[in-house]
């Protein structure tokens, strides 16, 4: 499939564009907030409310025998959120710590929620077809109207975060400061805590369950490393979010039998690890080079101390040292040889015969400048 | 009851105890959520497995997840040591992606594949007594409850070979360094077991289950004791509790079984929470409002001895004056009062406060603590 075609049919063909615009308003509401939750260590908490959620969809539908996604997307908040405070309770007064307590809320909403599931399958009513999709998620199975409500929720979780900015910047970085600047950093924390819930659930129709988490880790802990600043850091999560779930779908749409939420995950692991790799000053490669510039750096001023401490024993200053002594002399440290070259490129060394080095009069002062950095340093 | 379902409760408890004792070390050790990752991460060792020898039943799968499992640990060991993410995104990051490749893997074969993304999930206990497993073509019962009865006699070998090793790396893994035990290999080992049993228990109970078998139970029995044996062996009666309570609601409500199980993990949980002796929230309440009244009635005395016997005695040993020196509602002085009364160390006349020997004592002991 040629790009062109592509574009067409995300823009004309009614499936692939409701898909993509619902996994972009995922990918985005997701990102954006869950870039407090992996600012404040709550990573896993996603994955507790996504599947806590199941059973809140179970009730809903139970209590209204309505699909409508705004009836099953309120049971799913209730359901999100009451497992949080779940967990909440169990870390705040009891010895049980909370990977344990995010762990036992995790499992236990959604046994529960399977047995409301196979309980509701079992009823002699049709409607319940299709509730399971929300187990792995069925992007397919979207709507328009799903979509429309998932944008008009979403825009409104994210205007309040928008509305909260400076109070949930505190509550992330320093919530004592917060209170005691009189802000009521407890009720910041409960609604910083919903609009995640609501983040959450929004995408449970499009990935399910089992991997929503990941996108609300995903997209921050990327976005993470290519800044400092939580402005940007929320910016490029959403855009990430939005950019994985719209290659997501994209991808499984034009390969037969993809599932769409794994594509998606898969999407965002990418963008993740390449982000780590490549981000300026944090990544991988970045980290490596200025590694690499150091050693380099300390090798080079080992060996001009070499020499000096050499030139120092001899009373004539442009007596030339073999190679062999300051491969002696350098412990071990390796690349004597390549750091004779840099030096002699400094004109602080030049070469006196094949193998023997001599220090010049720019060589001795910048001896002498290293040598008194390293005392200051040391004193 | 006819022999399925007694097979059934048997392979569910097999299941539970398989889990409580390592699921014991993972809650004190604080990585509870290993069991979350490992449980689902072995999907893709158990598709990849399956590809290689096209056999859903061959032993080779069983050590190609379980090694998945340990190589799920190692990755978000190395995503970690990387220290661009925490601990926790660096789990939120990885096994969602091992679990969607191992989805995708299925998606894509699903034609030539007997495996289904809900039965790893969810498991399918109704159906394990069905598939046996035979030995020189006897019919030694079903296969899960073999598999599993082996998984559990390993995670038993293990805990009593390493005892002392666990129990030194899991409360003190310093010291356990210190001393030359390799906190690494006891990690590894542990982990190992974690693998081991989800994966034995995949098809049987789901991996959800697995993961509130391991957990749930031991942060019950953590509640109630302070000792590991204890522990570990309340842990195991909490999770068979669970797994037959667990089958028979589902049986009444005609629902998921390792759904059901997976709940009353829950309630027991919850049970205990509430309830539990001395760290139960009950117990912690009661413990808090004996407290409230021992305090005040201990404030209460030594006020009393501070103004016994001078001139304002009068004044300031009257029930009415506490309002204004302790700060305490007329109600709750009338109580306190009452309650003093009754133990015996003042007495009340006239709205007149006085001190019984006892009372003069406890004011006196107090003040010098």
């Amino acid at each position: 499939m040629d790009l062109l075609e592509l574009l067409r049919n995300l823009l004309f063909d009614y499936t692939l564009r409701t898909v993509a615009l619902g996994a972009a308003v995922l990918g985005i509401v997701s990102g954006g907030l869950g870039s407090y939750a992996v600012l404040r260590k709550q990573s896993l908490l996603g994955d507790a409310i996504s599947h806590a959620a199941l059973p809140g969809i179970a009730i809903a539908f139970l209590l209204t025998g309505s699909k409508a996604p705004l009836v099953l997307i309120l049971g799913a908040v209730i359901a999100g959120w009451l497992g949080t405070l779940g967990v909440m309770s169990i870390v705040n007064s009891t010895r049980v710590k909370d990977d344990s307590a995010l762990g036992l809320v995790l499992a236990v909403f959604f046994g529960f929620g399977l047995v409301l599931l196979t309980f509701i399958q079992k009823m002699p009513n049709a409607a319940q077809a299709g509730l399971d999709k929300f187990l792995f998620g069925q992007a397919a199975t979207l709507l328009e109207r799903d979509v429309i409500t998932m944008a008009a929720i979403g825009t409104l979780a994210l205007l309040t975060m928008l509305m909260f900015w400076k109070e949930f910047k505190l509550l992330s970085f320093d919530p004592e400061f917060g209170a005691s600047l009189g802000f009521p950093m407890q009720a910041l924390d409960i609604l910083l805590i919903t609009l995640l819930v609501v983040a959450i659930v929004l995408g449970l129709q499009t990935v399910g369950v089992v991997l929503m988490s990941a996108m609300v880790v995903a997209p921050a802990a990327a976005a993470r490393q290519w800044t400092d600043r939580l402005g940007i850091m929320v910016g490029l999560a959403a855009l990430f979010g939005a950019l994985a779930g719209v290659s997501g779908a994209v991808i499984s749409s034009s390969t037969a039998r993809l599932p769409t939420g794994p594509t998606i995950v898969l999407c965002i692991s990418a963008i993740v690890l390449v982000s780590m790799v490549l981000a300026p000053n944090r990544g991988l490669i970045w980290h490596w080079v200025r590694r690499q510039r150091n050693r380099w750096r300390l090798r080079v001023e080992a060996v001009l101390g070499d020499m000096a401490l050499l030139a120092a024993q001899h009373d004539d200053p442009g007596h030339g040292h073999s190679l062999a002594a300051l491969r002696a002399m350098s412990q071990g440290r390796g690349g004597v040889a390549r750091s004779l070259e840099k030096l002699e490129r400094r004109g602080w060394v030049r070469r006196v015969s094949p193998d023997e080095w001599a220090l010049t009069p720019n060589g001795w002062a910048a001896a002498e400048r290293l040598l008194e950095q390293h005392e200051e340093t040391s004193v | 009851m006819s022999l399925p379902r007694i097979e059934i409760q048997l392979i569910a408890a097999t299941v539970a105890v398989a889990c409580a004792l390592p699921g014991t070390f993972l809650v004190l050790r604080r990585m509870a959520l290993m069991s979350d990752a490992i449980s689902h991460a072995i999907l893709l060792g158990i598709v990849l497995a399956f590809f290689v020898v096209r056999d859903i039943t061959s032993p080779f799968l069983v050590v190609a997840a379980t090694l998945t499992g340990v190589l799920t640990v190692s990755l978000v060991e190395l995503v970690n040591r990387t220290r661009l993410v925490r601990e926790d995104a660096a789990i939120g990051l990885v096994f969602p992606a091992l679990f969607s490749m191992g989805v995708i893997l299925i998606s894509r074969f699903a034609g030539n594949i007997h495996l289904d993304v809900d039965a790893v999930l969810l498991g399918e206990l109704a159906f394990a007594p069905f598939t046996r497993f035979y030995v020189l073509g006897y019919d030694v019962g079903p296969r899960a409850l073999t598999m599993m009865g082996g998984i559990l006699i390993i995670n038993v070998l293990f805990i009593v070979l390493f005892y002392k090793e666990l129990k030194l790396a899991t409360f003190d893994a310093g010291l356990a360094a210190a001393l030359g035990f390799s906190p690494g290999l006891i990690h590894y080992g542990l982990m190992t077991l974690v693998s081991v049993t989800a994966v034995g228990a995949f098809d049987a109970v789901g991996s959800i289950l697995v993961v509130a078998l391991m957990i749930a139970p031991p942060a019950a029995a953590y509640l109630l004791t302070d000792r590991l044996p204890h522990m570990l062996g309340l842990s195991a009666l909490l999770g068979v509790a669970s797994a037959i309570i667990g089958y028979w609601l589902a049986h009444l409500l005609d629902a998921s079984i390792a759904g059901s199980m997976a709940t009353v993990t829950g309630i027991l949980f919850g049970l205990t929470y509430l309830l539990a002796p001395e760290r139960g929230l009950l117990a912690i309440a009661r413990r808090r409002t004996r407290q409230r009244w021992e305090f005040a009635q201990t404030m209460l005395t030594i006020h009393l001895l501070n103004h016994e016997g001078l001139p304002e005695a009068d004044e300031e040993c009257r029930v009415d004056h506490m309002h204004e020196h302790m700060r305490w509602e007329p109600a709750f002085t009338a109580q306190v009062v009452r309650h003093a009364e009754r133990t015996g160390l003042l007495l009340s006349q006239n709205g007149q406060l006085a001190l019984t020997p006892q009372g003069r004592q406890v004011a006196r002991q107090s003040m010098l603590q």
